[in-house]
């Protein structure tokens, strides 16, 4: 709600929406747009990248330190207060994934791990490992967005939004212990699905998924011949 | 209406009363009641803890996670059309309603349409999937109010409706049936006619707990002005469904959100209850299963002919993208946030699912209730374990 007070921001009105183009699918879409353009009229430079998907919808990165603020203009301004889900992404390649085989199978087949591939970032952008992501929604306008911003690497701190949506409550939990971000103001930041002395954060992409270190990749288990049979098959 | 506020207004002095007993020192020391997670109440494994002061709730402490399944990251070593196997079993109840908007989203990131019959018979399975949950929702909540009756009423009727789902899919709880592009099977022969008859029996079934329960004294007694919640809180909290429907919220994703469902050719009507309370969550369900019914009957009469897969590829690799879609699921807003880099595998799967955020409003709403209202307010939330943990 607050406008921005400091004085060098009002030259910057057009750094806004960077990869808009409204007429991308031939579709014309008024009421996103008009949201959007809400957005980075109030977040000023908070609003770091946006993407509008026309007649679907619509992406907004902001600011780590623009996130609260952002929650709020949406609640207060847009009519969002409809708080759907709050999560976290994190974009580093899988050491344990689909492309690169398991342990096992490294071991097994006497081939070296393969490099893990490059970070990428999708929709809107971004420059974090760690990327917060939230969707609100307006029940009176019957619209909805997806709001993403980057996570500091060094201290893994943002804002909570318990103050303004209660449902962030057990979501901040539940990204507090899947993927070890902490929220600055949250009531009671502890563990929701996972017992007290749980160590490790699950859902970051470097924790193996342990049956997937034992067993093989049940995507191609139909490929590959049973065990105890391959050596028969082999010397056919 | 009046007496509806009178006792919200009664409801919130007495949560302030707890509260201020908590503080003087003189008082009884207040007691921790663990209730669960093996509890009738809970359809599942939910526990919650609550300190009591006499016979009322002074702080409630859910604690979720004894079905924690990590489906969000098992979907990560999984290709496309694997997921489906997963996140059947998130609400069990409603099995086919959970693949529906994950098949959307991966559709929408391939830019797949599925031929109209196919999404007529998406239609018509996710109505009797949410006639099949809901009905055991009509049942098991007379249950918590010691009305044993209803809910055989309700297993027998939903029965016929899991029947139906079978004879169509294969599976009676797991129907795995969904596919990117289209649906499985074509229906099989002389479906159509069995639905319409059992359609009949679902009205013949709302019409029974209506005179048996709607008019009923206790009923009524426990369940109105009993746990009400008002709109803004519900939304603040992303209560979603017949929950936030009953607090007023003329909100229907069948209605209002864009999907590859074909709501938009039916005649139907989104029912709200303004009250808020128990009572009106069980009348919301009450009037949507009718609803159901009758749609699924429209449905059987307008079934196009023509193909049910539409032309995708054999192995199934999704374009990099992100797409979020989300459909209304009987418990309520279901939705899947979907990342792909162009892999078989989807890169990341934010799965919301509804009662997640339907049971985090526990700690604000059972502030102040009695013990014996506690069951019934969790049963008139209506949520299943596998839809909170995933």
């Amino acid at each position: 709600m607050t406008p921005l007070s400091s004085p060098d921001t009002n030259a910057d009105t057009d750094t806004a929406p960077e990869d808009v183009d409204p007429t991308a699918n031939g579709v014309a879409d008024p009421l996103r747009e008009q949201l959007l353009a809400t957005l980075a009229q109030e977040l000023g430079e908070g609003l770091v990248a946006s993407h509008l998907d026309p007649g679907r919808d619509l992406w907004v990165r902001v600011t780590s330190s623009a996130w609260e603020q952002a929650g709020r203009v949406a609640r207060d301004r847009l009519g969002c207060r409809y708080f759907c889900y709050l999560s976290v992404i994190d974009w580093l390649p899988s050491p344990f994934g689909r492309s690169m085989d398991s342990d096992v199978d490294n071991r097994l087949e006497h081939v070296s791990p393969k490099e893990p591939e490059a970070m990428t970032h999708g929709v809107t952008g971004g420059d974090t490992r760690f990327q917060l992501l939230a969707r609100l929604y307006s029940i009176a306008d019957r619209v909805g967005f997806t709001l993403k911003a980057d996570v500091p690497e060094d201290t893994l701190t943002m804002t909570s939004w318990t103050k303004l949506f209660g449902g962030a409550n057990w979501h901040e939990r539940e990204a507090f212990e899947m993927f070890g971000l902490n929220f600055e103001g949250h009531p009671s930041l502890r563990k929701l699905y996972l017992p007290g002395e749980f160590e490790g954060f699950p859902m970051r992409k470097d924790f193996p998924l342990l049956s997937r270190m034992v067993r093989p990749w049940p995507g191609i288990v139909d490929i590959e011949s049973m065990p105890g049979v391959a050596d028969d098959e082999g010397a056919e | 209406m009046t007496a509806v506020s009178e006792r919200q207004q009664l409801a919130y002095i007495a949560s302030q009363a707890a509260d201020m007993r908590l503080n003087v020192e003189l008082e009884t020391e207040g007691m921790t009641l663990n209730i669960g997670p093996q509890h009738p109440a809970t359809h599942g494994t939910l526990r919650i803890i609550v300190k009591l002061d006499g016979e009322q709730v002074v702080a409630a402490d859910p604690v979720p996670g004894y079905m924690h399944r990590g489906y969000e990251k098992l979907t990560e070593v999984r290709t496309f059309p694997q997921v489906t196997t997963l996140i059947n079993r998130i609400d069990w109840l409603g099995s086919f309603a959970n693949e529906v908007p994950f098949i959307l989203a991966a559709e929408r990131l391939m830019e797949v349409e599925a031929p109209l019959r196919a999404q007529w018979i998406r239609t018509i399975l996710f109505e009797l999937s949410r006639i099949a949950n809901v009905a055991l929702f009509l049942g098991d909540m007379a249950v918590q109010l010691g009305a044993v009756t209803p809910v055989f009423y309700a297993f027998r009727d939903r029965e016929y409706v899991l029947n139906l789902i079978e004879s169509a899919t294969g599976g009676r709880f797991h129907p795995n049936f969904d596919r990117i592009g289209g649906v499985k099977d074509d229906l099989p022969k002389g479906w159509i006619a069995e639905t319409r008859q059992v359609m009949v029996k679902v009205h013949a079934f709302c019409d029974e707990l209506d005179a048996l329960l709607l008019g009923n004294e206790i009923f009524n007694a426990r369940t109105r002005g009993i746990g009400v919640i008002p709109p803004e809180i519900a939304e603040s909290y992303g209560m979603s469904g017949a929950n936030l429907r009953a607090s007023g919220v003329d909100w229907d994703l069948r209605r209002d959100g864009p999907c590859g469902l074909v709501y938009d050719k039916l005649d139907w009507k989104v029912w709200t209850h303004p009250d808020g309370d128990s009572f009106a969550r069980y009348w919301v369900r009450l009037q949507e299963v009718r609803e159901s019914a009758k749609m699924v009957v429209q449905l059987c009469d307008g079934m196009p002919a023509g193909p049910i897969m539409a032309k995708v590829p054999r192995i199934i690799k999704v374009p990099a993208g992100e797409a979020w879609v989300s459909t209304e699921n009987p418990l309520g807003e279901m939705g899947y946030y979907v990342v792909s880099k162009g892999d078989l595998v989807p890169f990341r799967v934010k799965i919301r699912s509804a009662s997640f955020n339907n049971i985090s409003i526990t700690p604000w709403l059972l502030r102040g209730v009695f013990v014996p209202d506690v069951i019934t307010i969790l049963a008139s939330l209506y949520f299943i374990l596998g839809d909170i943990d995933r």
